[in-house]
């Protein structure tokens, strides 16, 4: 059978992007291997351990489970376009960095994409509900406590940015 | 010199590419005109080969090539055995190690059959469903006890036997201890460990150039100039003339060291065959049965006591599941059978292990590497032994620890590195007093637990000793280097998963030589960039490679002073290295930057001296006569609901000694990662595989890693009693937190749910749930 191809035109971070891809080329290979975003890391491919997570419309989204042709239209954020022109890091970034939330970094990209958007809806968290929230991503090197203490700290640092 | 960094909790150099999405890992490696492969996996666990037709397969379109392993030809070998069996006296070790591509007989499900190469994954994938395999399957070996029957098959037919090894390690005199004993205790018991799954699976990149005769390779590899060496060999080509990268790695905890995967071996082939270059990643699925395991071990220990709780010996014999090939030798059973021994006194020891050969997947070194084995068995042979003698559980502990004038305390035995197992340093009685002392041990059974009690609440405490052989040989090398730009570079041998290597040993250069972390680069794990070495394994990175950083460092140190005091015409002693340049102690304006001296030391003109070595860099290698072992205790309060079982951690505190510390920060990030596996471990990490070798969990949705919410906060102390095997005197720490959880919480689980009055005993981890409910329902029935 000949694979079938669609058009799909889609914004990444801000940038139009307008490609041919095949109907079953996952989301995340289009990221990574046809846009050459390979900052949005693959951990499983079965949508468990949260790796590959960005934003669709503002909302986190495993790109393991989707289809490029389902992104047509939409609006992506990926963690290139995290941190500002201006070369300093988000608050998040910050926050990761300044407590050790990272190790290897792998799962890093997924876990900045899927806090971002939850402190951004909820900017004065309890612990428990930073736990909560990172529970659909996998950390294999840090134990997580490092991650949430960043977390707490990040949403301070971005409730203090908030005009 | 000064110890501005050396010792401080610096922030991590690699963090910036990490957080940004900047970093190269093996998948982000993208080559013009590249191939994909994928690996077509035996479906069954035993049988043989009768045929494979992949003559479909080839006609695909977007296939390029199909091979099988008569398509290898010579190039088909079964691996090198990566680590010989230790010298001990008696031992049998019959080595059986890992295949290309399968060729007369599968042996685990997983084992590579046949590999397709497409113009993308997707193709290459849908091919492997055009190949035909005909199998005559046979009984699957699956069970370590009825492998060793005359009934079993063998999974290597040429042995007659699933014995892959035996071997008995004595001190002392065993039977002599147990006939002056007041009690002997003896259980069986059984210790699963799971998979060390990193978030980034496995990969192989390989770019054959034949007009330049050069091939690179980037692994995600711990050990990248290992893999050089043998696949020049292999390859028919120079070591100069192969170049392996393990650039950021995903995490690797033990399995990325297995050497040599028949991904590696496969894919430098197929790229000199095809001229062209190939990739391989590893799916998830693939990751479960086709990256190396840590298993299982049955152990029947005894244990002989004086009526006041002293040790007189221990006696073990236990079992070790190795997998279908045991390519790593005997590092995993012989780290078990020295770490049982502990922080204690234990003046017999009578130890004899058997590694059986199975139909599953290999068996090599997981985070703790099988010391978390023995630390189980002596643990909880301690606890039985507090409780039939009435003496506190920590009691019993802190009467047999080894006292501050005791070392080096000599085992006797034979450890993992050849060397006998000897403990260079140590005072462990403090640490077990903090860990108490941060527990809240005495105020808990007396006052808060007797509290939850009453009101119904299932809550207990465990407390846990552990020893870990750190930082073993051969060596390791570092070349420091001064750039003209005053930048520092610092190239190792080793490969880096996480560590935080970019940092520690930039804070042991800038110290050195008086600059910022910040202006130091670190390479690992280029082949290209340092040539020699053996790899990150065994809590080694930061000791060995750490010190021979540090000796490249104070040599150029040395070279920079010598080259100022020539320019200033003063002594060196006059000199001060500071803030990236050095300068007349007193007249600070008068100065040479690094850099400069850099330019100076590579002079365009002029004669050089005799006995000058261009540039101002050095390169030094460090070798420990031994390992450097490290302590530590873990203790935990934990609440279990007595319907449902499920356990609720209150309090986890962690006091450790590794020696002197280059960053606490990281230090504790690595014991932070080490007890979560550590809790996945005693929790819910078992590879469940039925009696046909087929592995029933082998997707993340079914093997559960912890996540936040199973994860505690944990409560961190640290003693420090330096190693005298090396002049930073480092210990490692990177598998500490890992071993000693699973006999930490069998005592509190034990105590929580007061099993002892029901009779039951947990001998076994892990302790899931449901295996709880069938453990204490039996006692119920």
């Amino acid at each position: 059978m000949q694979p079938d191809h669609h058009e799909i035109e889609l914004t990444v971070n801000g940038t139009r992007y307008r490609r041919t891809v095949e109907s079953r080329l996952l989301l995340s290979d289009f990221l990574r291997h046809e846009l050459g975003l390979a900052g949005t890391h693959v951990g499983c491919e079965h949508g468990v351990c949260g790796a590959c997570t960005i934003l669709l419309d503002g909302d986190p989204v495993r790109s393991c489970l989707m289809l490029a042709v389902q992104a047509n239209g939409h609006a992506l954020a990926t963690v290139e376009g995290l941190a500002p022109a201006s070369g300093e890091l988000h608050p998040v970034q910050q926050a990761m960095h300044a407590h050790h939330g990272l190790q290897c970094g792998y799962c890093t990209p997924g876990i900045l994409m899927t806090m971002t958007a939850y402190l951004n809806e909820h900017p004065s968290p309890s612990e428990d509900e930073v736990r909560e929230a990172l529970s659909g991503n996998l950390c294999r090197c840090t134990g997580y406590q490092n991650i949430v203490d960043a977390m707490m700290d990040a949403a301070a640092r971005m409730r203090e940015e908030a005009p | 010199m000064s110890t501005r960094f050396f010792g401080a909790p610096v922030k991590r150099n690699e963090d910036r590419k990490l957080l940004t999405g900047q970093a190269l890992f093996i998948d982000d490696v993208e080559l013009p005109d590249m191939l994909h492969v994928a690996f077509l996996r035996s479906q069954v666990a035993h049988a043989r080969l009768k045929q494979i037709d992949v003559s479909r397969a080839r006609q695909r379109p977007g296939v390029v090539a199909v091979y099988v392993a008569e398509d290898y030809g010579d190039y088909w070998q079964p691996g090198p055995l990566l680590v010989q069996p230790p010298p001990i006296p008696g031992s049998t070790f019959n080595p059986r190690t890992q295949v290309p591509l399968a060729r007369d007989k599968v042996r685990y499900v997983g084992e590579p059959l046949a590999v397709v190469v497409a113009e993308s994954r997707y193709l290459a994938e849908d091919a492997l469903d055009d190949i035909d395999v005909e199998l005559e399957t046979l009984p699957a070996v699956v069970d370590i006890e009825q492998a060793l029957t005359s009934s079993s098959v063998p999974v290597h037919d040429d042995l007659g036997s699933n014995v892959a090894a035996h071997v008995h390690q004595v001190k002392g005199d065993y039977r002599k201890a147990a006939a002056n004993a007041q009690i002997i205790l003896k259980r069986r018991f059984r210790y699963e460990h799971g998979i060390s799954s990193p978030i980034e699976t496995r990969g192989v990149v390989a770019h054959w150039n034949a007009r330049g005769q050069q091939m690179t390779i980037w692994d995600t590899t711990q050990a990248p100039v290992f893999i050089r060496n043998g696949l020049a060999a292999m390859l028919g080509l120079g070591e100069r003339q192969v170049r392996v990268i393990a650039p950021f790695v995903g995490g690797g905890f033990g399995p990325k060291i297995m050497m040599f995967y028949p991904e590696e071996v496969g894919l430098p082939w197929i790229s000199m065959r095809l001229n062209r270059p190939v990739k391989w990643i590893e799916d998830r699925l693939e990751h479960f049965v086709a990256t190396t395991h840590e298993r299982g071990q049955i152990h029947d220990a005894e244990i002989a006591l004086a009526a006041d709780g002293r040790i007189l010996g221990v006696k073990d014999v236990f079992l070790h599941d190795t997998g279908a090939y045991n390519t790593y030798g005997l590092t995993v059973p012989i780290n078990s059978q020295c770490t049982l021994l502990g922080p204690y006194v234990i003046p017999a020891y009578d130890s004899t292990f058997t590694a059986v050969f199975t139909n599953l997947p290999i068996v090599t070194p997981y985070r703790g590497a099988g010391r978390q084995h023995g630390v189980f068995v002596i643990e909880r042979l301690l606890d039985l032994a507090a409780r039939e003698l009435g003496i506190d559980r920590a009691e019993i502990r802190r009467r047999n620890l080894i006292p501050p004038d005791a070392f080096p305390y000599n085992n006797q035995i034979i450890f993992q590195d050849f060397a006998p197992l000897s403990y260079d340093s140590g005072n462990y009685e403090p640490v077990l007093a903090k860990a108490l002392d941060a527990i809240g041990y005495q105020r808990f059974l007396k006052e808060e637990q007797p509290k939850f009690r009453e009101e119904g609440r299932c809550v207990g405490i465990g407390v846990a000793c552990y020893v870990e052989g750190t930082g073993i040989g051969p060596y390791e090398g570092a070349k420091v280097q001064v750039q003209a730009n005053g930048k520092v570079n610092v190239a190792t041998g080793i490969g880096t998963q996480g560590q935080g290597h970019f940092t520690s040993f930039a804070q042991i250069v800038a110290d050195q030589l008086g600059v910022d972390p910040s202006d130091v680069d670190i390479v690992t794990g280029d082949t290209d960039q340092f040539y020699w070495g053996a790899g990150t394994f065994a809590s080694r990175g930061a000791v060995v490679a750490g010190n021979a950083v540090s000796e490249a460092s104070a040599a150029v140190r040395r070279k920079a002073l010598k080259l100022a005091a020539d320019a200033f015409e003063c002594a060196e002693e006059d000199l001060v290295l500071a803030d990236g340049k050095v300068s007349i102690a007193g007249i600070p304006g008068k100065f040479i930057r690094l850099g400069e001296l850099a330019q100076r030391a590579n002079p365009m003109r002029g004669a050089v001296r005799p006995g000058t070595e261009p540039g101002l860099e050095s390169t030094q290698y460090f070798g420990p006569p031994s390992g450097a072992t490290a302590n530590g205790v873990h203790a935990a309060i934990v609440e279990i609901d007595p319907l449902t079982l499920e356990l609720k951690v209150l309090k986890y505190v962690v006091v450790h000694d590794c020696g002197t510390v280059i960053n606490p920060m990281i230090l504790e990030g690595q014991i932070h990662g080490g007890v979560a596996q550590g809790i996945g471990n005693a929790f819910f990490e078992k590879l469940a595989f039925d009696d046909q070798g087929q592995l029933l969990n082998a997707s993340l949705a079914d093997y559960l890693l912890p996540t936040a919410l199973d994860v505690p906060r944990m409560e961190l102390d640290h003693t420090v009693t330096p190693s005298p095997l090396n002049p930073l005197g480092i210990k490692g720490a990177g598998e500490a937190g890992a071993i000693p959880v699973g006999a930490v919480f069998a005592q509190a689980i034990e105590d929580a749910l007061q099993l002892t009055s029901r009779k039951v005993e947990l001998l076994e981890i892990p302790l899931s749930p449901s295996r709880l409910f069938e453990l204490t329902r039996q006692e119920d029935a």
